[in-house]
């Protein structure tokens, strides 16, 4: 049997770190907000010249008075992602196109067009924000009517963590937030979830069965009674994840990280945020058969 | 936990089979109607663009309180009330009157029977509002009112915007209504919207009016740019014919000036006051006027009284082709924004397709080996009905005819990925029964049993999720939602009818073999 129970304390005050570390990138460096949810235009771009690159691409645009304009490679040598906020410039995209022709010709395959207005991406936040609000409050509704308070409060404490510090992992890395972060970090919340209510499961069992045994021993033996499940799982979502990432294309590659991202601090947070909780709510077998009573 | 009856058995290998079919109907062609369904590629994933439009009322309103300004002033003038100081600002029509009849107006537009402003019996709300402060009266429209407005110029514009579209046949477009001033536009296999999207951003409004010099004429004049920009001209407001009076409106090749034009052809109407304006107006010029800006202005040399004419423009061939095809399907009731665009080209679509599969395949076959070294002969049974799972997740995005986009790829993968979970959760506490209890058929037993609702919570808390994101979510998202929603019920389905039938028909067969998992 591992002892988890041993590094209660030290992994709290990490994750406590963690997240005061998230909190304060997001409110400081903040968050690398897309195109979805700030508005602007993106162009991807193929080259069948290689001999253009990132800053011939850049020298040419930046003469066409678009203001910021951002350009990188994508993927591969040949192809280029292109933004820049548009301001009610409305045939924009036409002009790149006949600009980019005449100065390089006609060499470019417009693979992707994205133009979000500046109401529509606001929306977008909007929506987003709700969604992930309106998941945490019906997870919390869930686990509230499956478990005690105590065990709702520490599900809910471990979800927070999982979903600031992976928030805070990508303002960190400055990597982009777009419409399928959002799906995601609602997915690593209903994983989270998922694996906390695991052991909470197993937590609630060991309660019933031994009444000598204190929270802290009983949640590092529940803890490694459900370990294999934990870990299998894990794996094999991670698995499945890694490949997204490194074979399912550019495209999927923010939401296949934010997700990888998830489901380890997922996996950690169920064994160590979620039942230190119960521990410093000092729960008992009391806890679990008032309940049983009512 | 542990019977199954033969009944059963069968239903099970028939309902699997029905998907598989219907799974396998995506890969080969059948000569049924029934089977032969498809899963919808989303845009992402076969190429094609995505136009949010909005309509801009704000001039449709303003237009409106233009047009009440006559029909108020009219309306009080046969009952003798006098009313001053008409002005419009801030879509709210201002005028003041005496003290005598201020009851009279109020009355007139608070009375459920008025002609004057609307009673909707259905909603209780007058079409306008007014408000009355020392004899200074303001009046706009009521909330129900805007909102009657704008779902009107919407059923308009989305009728118009079709017709533009199919003029050009592109296939299977989808066009749809979103909130009450947006329509979205789906077209698929588009990878070039450039033209599309400069027909739908024109409003198409067509008048043609007398040139003057003359500003102060009864109806006013106003200073017009001409469309390339060259020249200005004094027109007057006056509208001899419009937009609506057309019949029919065509490109053509003018032989003998030898440049493209565009032929049209009136209603009677039409046809009759283009006849007198041309007849009394020998010698003047007749500009053509295009959504505020002047396309010519010919010089009226003869009579036209057949009802046809010709309009030109400098027009290219393709120009000439778009203006007769904004001109036949008609004006817009108001001026459409394109507040969102997303467009794939085909070959992104085609490689996404590809990437995706080639994810698909390889996170496929790592879960598959990593739970077959993990479990051996009950690695097995997971596996089978981890594809019999994706078989009928597929079967039932078939049936349905859903759309897949490229994060509906990553939801079944995802699917993939935490659809063992179940069936580790039952074969972890087996091992576990198995420690004190030695019998292995009530080891298996109780293990399912006991594992039960740790597996109900799992899937119901990541079901919750994806309903959410499907409600809240746009486009490839809810293609996320709808794989991992669905996948959650072919899990279940797989675990608690495949997988556990075999793991039956296994142990039972092997009752007395120690160390069985």
């Amino acid at each position: 049997m591992i002892a988890f129970n041993k590094y209660y304390n030290r992994f709290n005050i990490l994750s406590v770190s963690l997240v005061i570390v998230s909190l304060l990138l997001l409110t400081f460096k903040g968050l690398n907000f897309g195109i979805d949810f700030k508005g602007g235009t993106l162009i991807e771009l193929r080259s069948t010249d290689s001999k253009i690159n990132v800053s011939s691409l850049r020298d040419n645009l930046s003469q066409m008075n678009l203001g910021d304009v951002s350009v990188k490679n994508f993927g591969n040598e040949t192809d280029f992602l292109i933004k820049f906020e548009n301001n009610e410039n409305k045939n924009v995209i036409e002009e790149i196109k006949k600009n980019l022709d005449k100065s390089f010709g006609n060499s470019f395959n417009f693979r992707r067009v994205e133009n979000v207005g500046p109401k529509v991406s606001a929306e977008l936040l909007r929506s987003g924000v709700i969604a992930i609000s309106v998941a945490l409050f019906l997870m919390l509704v869930y686990i509230w009517i499956r478990f005690e308070w105590q065990f709702s409060l520490g599900a809910i404490v471990a979800l927070f963590h999982d979903v600031i510090v992976t928030l805070g992992l990508f303002s960190l890395l400055g990597l982009e937030i777009n419409l399928s972060i959002i799906a995601a970090v609602l997915t690593i919340v209903g994983y989270s979830m998922n694996d906390t209510v695991v052991i909470f499961d197993r937590v609630r069992e060991n309660l019933r069965k031994y009444s000598d045994i204190k929270i802290f021993q009983l949640t590092n033996i529940s803890i490694n009674e459900t370990l294999s499940r934990t870990l299998i799982t894990s794996v094999t979502t991670l698995l499945a994840l890694l490949s997204i990432f490194f074979f399912g294309g550019e495209v999927l590659k923010g939401f296949s990280l934010a997700m990888i991202f998830g489901v380890i601090f997922g996996t950690y947070s169920s064994i160590y945020i979620a039942n230190t909780v119960l521990v410093r709510l000092n729960v008992s077998q009391k806890t679990v058969l008032r309940e049983d009573k009512n | 936990m542990l019977y199954f009856s033969k009944l059963r058995i069968i239903f099970i290998t028939l309902i699997s089979l029905l998907f598989i079919i219907f799974a396998l109907s995506n890969l080969f062609n059948f000569d049924n109607k029934i089977l032969n369904k498809k899963i919808n590629l989303g845009l992402d994933l076969q190429g094609g663009s995505y136009l949010l439009l909005e309509i801009d009322n704000d001039p449709v309103i303003e237009q409106k309180l233009q047009n009440l300004t006559v029909t108020i002033r009219n309306y009080f003038k046969e009952k003798n009330v006098r009313i001053t100081n008409f002005k419009l600002s801030n879509q709210t029509l201002s005028f003041t009157s005496d003290e005598n009849s201020k009851q009279t107006i109020l009355d007139e537009f608070a009375s459920e029977e008025s002609e004057l402003n609307p009673y909707y019996q259905r909603f209780k709300s007058h079409q306008l509002d007014i408000v009355e402060e020392n004899n200074f009266f303001k009046v706009s429209f009521s909330k129900q009112g805007i909102i009657n407005l704008k779902t009107s110029s919407q059923d308009q514009a989305l009728e118009i915007v079709r017709r533009r579209i199919d003029e050009i046949g592109t296939n299977e477009p989808n066009i749809l209504k979103r909130g009450n001033d947006r329509i979205l536009v789906e077209l698929p296999g588009l990878d070039d919207p450039m033209r599309i999207k400069s027909l739908l951003g024109k409003t198409a409004n067509l008048t043609f009016r007398f040139v003057t010099n003359d500003t102060e004429g009864s109806f006013g004049a106003e200073k017009l740019e001409f469309e390339d920009g060259t020249e200005e001209a004094i027109v007057s407001k006056r509208i001899i014919l419009s937009g609506e009076n057309l019949l029919d409106a065509q490109p053509r090749m003018d032989t003998e000036n030898n440049e493209t034009v565009v032929t049209f052809s009136l209603d009677r109407v039409g046809a009759k006051r283009f006849g007198k304006a041309t007849s009394t107006g020998i010698g003047k010029r007749l500009a053509i006027v295009l959504d505020g800006k002047v396309i010519s202005a010919p010089v009226i040399r003869d009579t036209i009284a057949t009802g046809s004419g010709q309009i030109s423009g400098g027009f290219t061939f393709q120009s000439a082709t778009d203006l007769a095809l904004l001109l036949r399907s008609g004006a817009l009731p108001a001026p459409l924004n394109i507040i969102e665009e997303r467009t794939v080209g085909p070959d992104l679509g085609q490689d996404s397709i590809n990437a995706g599969m080639i994810a698909l395949l390889i996170g496929f076959i790592l879960v598959i080996l990593y739970i077959f070294v993990k479990y051996k002969i009950f690695g097995i049974i997971t596996n089978i009905a981890l594809i019999l799972n994706l078989f009928i997740l597929v079967g039932i995005l078939t049936i349905f005819e859903a759309t897949l986009t490229l994060p509906g790829i990553a939801g079944i993968i995802l699917t993939v990925g935490m659809a063992v979970d179940a069936n580790v959760l039952i074969f972890e506490r087996i091992k576990e029964e198995l420690k004190s209890e030695k019998n292995n058929l009530i080891a298996f037993d109780s293990g399912y049993t006991k594992s039960r609702t740790a597996i109900l919570d799992a899937n119901i808390t990541t079901l919750l999720a994806a309903i959410i994101l499907f409600f809240m979510g746009s486009g490839p998202i809810k293609g996320f939602s709808l794989t991992l929603g669905i996948g959650i019920f072919t899990t279940l389905f797989t675990v608690y009818f495949i997988a556990r039938l075999l793991t039956v028909l296994y142990v039972s067969k092997n009752k007395e073999k120690e160390g069985l998992i």
